[in-house]
């Protein structure tokens, strides 16, 4: 079947709720708009299958002030006020335009509720809204690799169809991804899909990555499948003897966290939810179905049975690392390309601590209405070029730097996830053992970007591998260089802040990665260049 | 995982492979029910079953391996469909009743963090005056889930 080739003035790359908001915004602003998503728009992704909480806060100047206030030590410095105050406040003015397509239901208090949302129906609603603002969505369209004018600004994408099983090429003026963030295949819900493509394809367009060494968090599940966390919050902990654990509470985070990996690093550990809150039980299937059907079907009962539970890697998605964002409109170090949601650092408006939860879905609304916004003016500004030659920018998996030979693909994703979902190293990090993961996610990357070319369908498979070695190495060279513990980054060999600490560490690089701490004032290559 | 689709449910509509996010299905090539292709690709999601019209579609509970079921179990059980009615996926445009709880997620969530807090507290006084006074980032974890 021969390939598709289109040309947009916006072309966005994702299927989540950062991307759906960018291809709104930047239809809205008149611009012609193409977003291709590997999966489904409506079910991809991390929110499609949770309830993304969005940073909620009425615009009164000093309740606002006390929220940015209150919040901002929590980044460790590495946040900014400004744009804590734009997040909230894009985002408070922003999401009650889904009234059309979401039914927005009512607090206890009889005022329509609106930053709580269910994933399933506020991505229905989102495609929707998108489909009815002139967006033209491409399901199952996964992007392989960006393309590159000469000048080094971004052309547009190519991929590959998986269900019509043909290539695709897209032109467009500016390119916003919006892939989300990477869990290093845990098996968290929702994560299968992120899997760090746009990272992968971002730095090979010469983009930069910050903060990628906040990666290190885990949600609570079953031990058989990951679910929501509502239920578990009051749960109480036993070892297989049936001794009770003493584990510091679920609002003690990191805390709660460490004691819950420690322990399972020993043996099985149970829950057991007979204090949750009596409420709960004859509506917890009406808030979060999804967390119900697991142990119905497993005939384990929730509340009565205490079951085997497991700690799911949340990688960057909760973690807050991610393309670099160089100036107000959310470009990267590359000419024409936007990073929205996961895709981008979050360091902006969470810095070192986790935006999981409402911040990160509001940096999620907020960027891509940024970023749509400014990919639109820039297309309508210089065009889409479509004449101009453009070049692929993709490596790894497709275009090999030395002879084409089978690359076991399993055993790089299990070296990726042995490296850094392992509750020892990712919790407890020390220079040692962040230097031999080094070395084997260097060798897994060499054997996948020296060896591996990838046809057809295989491609997508084969790109997803290669950004996940590529994220894991952001990652543990950013965990290794930051020499020192700050929020999320926890080293057991460098248990204190350090006073030269208070920079973003920049990283990048595919055959060679390396770091350096952020300048004051981020410039783009072209600045650079000009 | 998917474990199972029932063929003299499945109208063949093909609503399933166009909304797995990870491309588990393939379309069956004589329009009868989708083929599992790719089953390690199931992230047990529940999501093609939120999209079947037909209630055709099981999901397992178990995420880490295939699942051999009985279908006429799982017929008899009330799964098929189950995901669908609890969300109410087919009420009209505007019907609040779907979300009409909703909203209590947050305070559940919350209160259940503050039910185990309590039980920590009890176990464990306080030694210093007061503990560092709870910082915004150890609450987004667990205040608003995603």
């Amino acid at each position: 079947m021969s390939g598709l080739d289109l040309s947009t003035e916006v072309l966005v790359i994702g299927g989540g709720m950062a991307a759906a908001w960018a291809a709104i915004a930047a239809a809205q602003q008149g611009a012609s708009v193409t977003l291709v998503d590997k999966g489904f728009v409506g079910t991809s992704g991390v929110t499609a299958t949770a309830g993304p909480g969005h940073w909620w806060v009425p615009p009164d100047p000093k309740q606002r002030q006390a929220t940015i206030e209150k919040r901002y030590p929590s980044s460790y410095g590495l946040a900014e006020k400004a744009w804590m105050e734009r997040v909230i406040d894009v985002t408070w003015r922003t999401l009650p335009q889904l009234a059309p397509y979401y039914a927005f239901g009512k607090d206890g208090d009889g005022n329509t509720y609106y930053p709580g949302v269910r994933g399933p129906e506020y991505l229905r609603a989102l495609r929707a809204y998108a489909l009815d603002s002139g967006v033209r969505v491409l399901d199952h369209h996964p992007a392989l690799e960006l393309l590159l004018h000469q000048d080094g600004s971004v052309a547009g994408a190519a991929g590959y169809a998986r269900l019509d099983r043909r290539a695709w090429t897209i032109r467009a003026g500016a390119v916003i991804l919006a892939t989300g963030g990477c869990a290093f295949r845990s098996g968290l819900i929702g994560s299968h899909t992120n899997t760090g493509d746009g990272h992968l394809m971002a730095a090979e367009a010469g983009a930069e990555l910050s903060g990628m060494e906040f990666s290190s968090i885990y949600t609570l599940s079953p031990a058989w499948c990951s679910t929501r966390t509502l239920p578990y919050t009051a749960s109480r902990f036993f070892d297989a003897a049936g001794e009770e654990l003493d584990i510091p509470p679920a609002l003690a985070d990191r805390d709660h966290h460490r004691a819950l990996a420690k322990a399972m690093l020993e043996g099985p550990v149970f829950a057991d939810l007979s204090e949750a809150p009596p409420a709960l039980r004859p509506i917890l299937h009406r808030i979060q179905p999804a967390t119900v059907a697991p142990f119905q079907r497993k005939g384990v009962r929730l509340f009565d049975e205490r079951f085997e539970v497991k700690l799911f890697g949340e990688g960057t998605i909760r973690g807050t690392g991610g393309l670099r964002i160089v100036d107000e409109d959310c470009q990267t170090t590359v000419r024409g390309l936007f990073a929205a949601g996961d895709t981008a650092t979050r360091e902006l408006i969470v810095g070192a601590s986790s935006g999981g939860g409402s911040p990160n879905s509001a940096w999620a609304l907020t960027s891509g209405q940024i970023a749509g916004i400014a990919g639109a003016r820039l297309a309508k500004a210089d065009g889409v070029r479509a004449g101009e030659r453009a070049t692929p920018a993709g490596r790894a998996g497709l275009r090999p730097a030395g002879a084409i030979a089978p690359v076991d693909e399993r055993a790089a994703i299990q070296t990726v996830r042995d490296e850094m979902l392992s509750y020892d190293k990712a919790l407890w990090r020390r220079r040692e053992t962040l230097q031999a993961s080094l070395v084997r996610l260097d060798d897994a990357w060499n054997d996948v970007a020296t060896h591996r070319q990838a046809e057809g369908l295989d491609q997508v498979a084969a790109r997803e591998t290669a950004a996940l070695v590529a994220s894991a190495r952001w990652s543990t060279r950013a965990a290794l260089d930051r020499n020192e513990t700050r929020g999320l980054h926890a080293r057991a060999d460098a248990p204190d802040l350090s006073p030269d600490g208070g920079k973003r560490l920049l990283v990048g690089g595919l055959d060679e990665v390396w770091t350096r701490p952020e300048a004051d004032k981020p410039q783009t290559a072209v600045e650079v260049a000009a | 995982m998917i474990a199972h689709i029932f063929e003299d449910l499945c109208n063949g509509c093909g609503s399933c492979v166009n909304a797995c996010p990870t491309h588990v299905l393939d379309p069956s090539p004589a329009g009868g029910p989708p083929v599992i292709a790719r089953l390690d690709q199931c992230q047990t999601c529940f999501m093609c079953e939120l999209y079947c019209a037909s209630d055709a579609i099981y999901v397992g509970p178990d995420q880490r391996g295939p699942e051999i079921v009985d279908p006429e179990t799982v017929r008899a059980s009330g799964a098929l469909g189950q995901m669908r009615r609890d969300h109410i996926w087919n009420a009209p445009p505007g019907d609040q009743e779907p979300l009409a709880e909703y909203w209590r997620l947050g305070p559940l969530l919350m209160e259940g963090a503050q039910i185990s807090a309590r039980r920590y507290a009890l176990k464990h006084p306080p030694i210093e005056p007061a503990a560092e006074p709870a910082s915004p980032d150890k609450a987004p974890a667990t205040a608003s889930s995603r």
